[in-house]
């Protein structure tokens, strides 16, 4: 048994043996092939241009100025292919003439995105019925009139008062109070009393404004924002001169979904009922992928096609991290949406924001007309 | 309406006045409500089941009437008036024997017996949060609120109250501990009673001991708890708080057992279903999702409000026969479970018992017999 046994084991070391044998001739015929493909091209491209072989990359020259001359000459010859075919296909498109297939179309976030299921429906008996019932009812029932208190967080640095004076000249009857240490569950009753109807508090972060505070009253809801990429009129290109004391067109763009209806609404609220087109200045409030951006805009109708915008700043972003119900209290009040990190939001799913791209104008100022005017 | 209202196996009030009844197979809301004579008086504070077949709803609204609504018919039977606006929003609705009971946020506790009209008062004292019925002795019931402790009464003895419980100790700065309880739920097979609190406690009471003191406290999140229900087992208790967080808490040790996802605002009412591992939640982002206790998954959710602003859904009643609408979910699983119980069975009566075991036994010791001797012959031949 044991004679057996060993014989079996050296046949198979054998085995193994002639195997190895074989893989190190294939390989070494491997490497002849890939040297004598490595060869070739010198010999070509001083002729033309370079023809590399499959596995060849121009990062494995060592020599930096070969390196480079060789890779320019692959990116010019990339480029001459593209363009060949760019030009094949446009001549195959105009041969075919009107029996061209249609073109396809470019895959882009917006165009990916889910559908939104809480996208509002303007003619909806229940809609209309809560839209003429909410908090915000006596502002566009024309009941009230809105009046602004703007605040910072304790001891203000230059930026954000700076910035708190600019918003100020945005937004008509608005007025900005030194916060004085006082908490806002104080000083909220008192706004209340002097007919405030909305609080704004602006939140620094060494010094460089970092949070809104978006509160209406009397009672309520609160939205908590993130600021950022404020730029100021000073640091602004090409600016206007300073704005005037007429009341702004709004426009908000893309405050499709549920949440983003009352966003939306909020920031409708902030401004007085009827624009004074005397002035020419729009702020617009422009939704995109869940971010706010605000930019303040004075228009000319320069003949009847064309039309000349000139932005008067200050600019800023806002992202929206709560929005509770009641006035501001954030221990005890009861939150209608939180950002929540842990949850799956995907990337093409945005809480404010609907594939359907449709203009909400408040104002008179239709979108359309005003570029086609 | 009446087809539509057989169908639901959830029912939801808002704020608004409206009453939706939420089919969970469908995964649709429907309105039972005109929308011409609504108004934000007629806000749903409190639901409940009306008697024990579950054919009613009894609505509890803002302006102190109570609505009964006909599951079978589809149609609001009835109006009550059951108290006045200044009294304050209802905080709690029962029924014990054809008798309603109510409770305000004053603390007014009234019994309206049917056709009478006098009434039996207990005052509960300040700002009430909610009233809750002891399911097992439907004439219990607790109250509790803001620095107002557990109490809970005897219906039968209105004077005083069977059970107060006394507040926790100072802390260790030996300043008073403030109270407010936000919900509660009577243990069934037990004494016990848990509640859950603006401050984000757990507590768990028992009359059954002279302690008045909670015999368990233990703390959920940092935002005040709102709601809680007790699962069909009743090892562990639900509770959501404002931030739209809710988890399953074990009431032995205290510890959070697991959470349940996805919401993205504030809990206003959890309701566990009476025998299936279910839990329904509904708040403030408008949406009704029905967790599932056993893997903490969203089972179901429907979306209640077309919009808006203050569609908040106040109340919530959990049909018990749910059973028979989701058949995509549950009782197809029980339908393969009792395939699967059915094949067991015929792979038991397939066997052959014992006795013709051992002649099989037998047999197959031959054959095995049979195929050694084959083996030695064969060995045999090679020899040769």
């Amino acid at each position: 048994m044991d004679d057996e046994f060993s014989a079996e084991l050296q046949n198979k070391t054998k085995k193994l043996k002639k195997k190895a044998k074989k893989q190190k001739k294939e390989s070494k015929i491997a490497v002849q092939n890939a040297e004598q493909d490595a060869n070739e091209p010198e010999s070509v491209d001083s002729a033309s241009a370079p023809v590399f072989p499959p596995t060849f990359s121009v990062s494995e020259i060592k020599n930096k100025q070969r390196r480079h001359l060789m890779f320019m000459r692959l990116k010019q010859e990339k480029r001459r292919e593209k363009l060949s075919l760019k030009k094949k296909r446009r001549k195959e498109r105009e041969a075919l003439g009107d029996e061209a297939p249609p073109k396809p179309v470019p895959k882009t976030i917006e165009n990916q995105r889910v559908y939104d299921e809480t996208t509002v429906d303007p003619e909806d008996e229940e809609v209309a019925f809560d839209e003429g019932t909410d908090e915000f009812s006596a502002y566009f029932n024309r009941l009230t009139n809105p009046k602004v208190l703007i605040t910072t967080s304790d001891r203000p640095r230059g930026r954000t008062v700076r910035f708190c004076q600019q918003l100020a000249t945005i937004i008509p009857d608005s007025h900005v109070y030194y916060r004085r240490g006082l908490a806002l569950k104080r000083i909220i009753p008192q706004c209340i009393a002097r007919g405030f109807t909305y609080l704004i508090v602006i939140n620094e972060d060494r010094k460089v404004p970092n949070g809104l505070v978006l509160c209406h009253l009397p009672d309520g809801p609160t939205a908590h924002f993130k600021v950022s990429s404020v730029r100021l009129r000073k640091e602004m290109k090409r600016r206007g001169k300073d704005p005037t004391k007429h009341t702004p067109e709004v426009i908000l763009n893309n405050f499709t979904t549920r949440l983003g209806h009352s966003i939306g609404r909020m920031f409708a609220a902030l401004f007085p009922h009827d624009p004074e087109f005397v002035g020419r200045q729009v702020a617009t409030f422009h939704n995109q992928r869940d971010f706010i951006f605000f930019r303040f805009h004075r228009y000319i109708f320069k003949n009847e096609k064309r039309v000349g915008i000139q932005e008067l700043g200050p600019r800023f972003t806002l992202k929206l991290r709560s929005l509770q119900k009641g006035t501001f209290d954030s221990k005890f009040g009861e939150y209608e949406w939180v950002h929540k990190v842990s949850l799956p939001l995907s990337r093409v799913k945005q809480s404010l924001y609907c594939p359907h791209i449709t203009t909400v104008l408040l104002g008179v100022l239709y979108c359309d007309c005003f570029f086609k005017r | 309406m009446a087809e539509k209202s057989r169908v639901c196996s959830v029912w939801v009030g808002s704020e608004t006045g409206i009453l939706k009844g939420v089919s969970l197979a469908k995964k649709q809301a429907f309105n039972f409500c005109e929308m011409s004579h609504l108004s934000r008086e007629q806000e749903v504070c409190v639901l409940c089941w009306g008697d024990v077949h579950e054919t009613e709803v009894l609505l509890g609204c803002a302006n102190g009437e109570v609505k009964t609504f006909s599951t079978e018919k589809g149609v609001f039977t009835e109006t009550r008036l059951c108290g006045q606006i200044d009294e304050g929003k209802f905080t709690g609705l029962a029924v014990v024997d054809s008798a309603l009971v109510t409770s305000v946020e004053s603390g007014l506790v009234k019994v309206w017996k049917e056709g009478s009209t006098d009434t039996v008062e207990i005052n509960a004292g300040k700002s009430v949060c909610r009233m809750r019925q002891n399911p097992a002795q439907r004439h219990r019931v607790g109250t509790g609120g803001k620095e107002n402790g557990l109490k809970v009464w005897d219906l039968e003895r209105p004077d005083t109250p069977v059970f107060t419980a006394k507040n926790v100790r100072n802390d260790w700065l030996d300043l008073r501990v403030p109270e407010w309880v936000r919900d509660l739920a009577f243990v069934p097979d037990s004494d016990k009673i848990v509640t859950c609190t603006g401050h984000h406690q757990v507590r768990v009471y028992d009359p059954a001991t002279p302690q008045r003191r909670p015999v368990l406290e233990t703390q959920f999140g940092e935002y005040p708890l709102t709601a809680l229900s007790l699962p069909a087992s009743p090892v562990s208790v639900v509770v959501g708080n404002t931030q739209g967080q809710m988890a399953v808490l074990d009431l032995r040790k205290g510890l959070v057992c697991g959470s349940l996802k996805g919401l993205a605002g504030g809990v206003r009412e959890l309701q566990c279903h009476p025998s299936l591992p279910l839990v329904a939640s509904c708040g403030l982002d408008r949406f009704l999702r029905v967790h599932s206790l056993e893997d903490r998954s969203v089972q179901h959710k429907v979306r209640l409000g077309t919009l808006a602003w203050l569609w908040t859904l106040l109340s919530l009643c959990f049909r018990s026969s749910l059973l028979q609408e989701c058949p995509a979910t549950h009782q197809g699983d029980e339908a393969v479970k009792e395939e699967e119980h059915g094949g067991e069975d015929e792979v038991w009566d397939a066997m052959e018992t014992v006795t013709e075991k051992a002649s099989q036994r037998r047999k197959a010791t031959e054959g095995f017999r049979d195929g050694a001797e084959k083996m030695a012959i064969k060995k045999k031949k090679v020899k040769k």
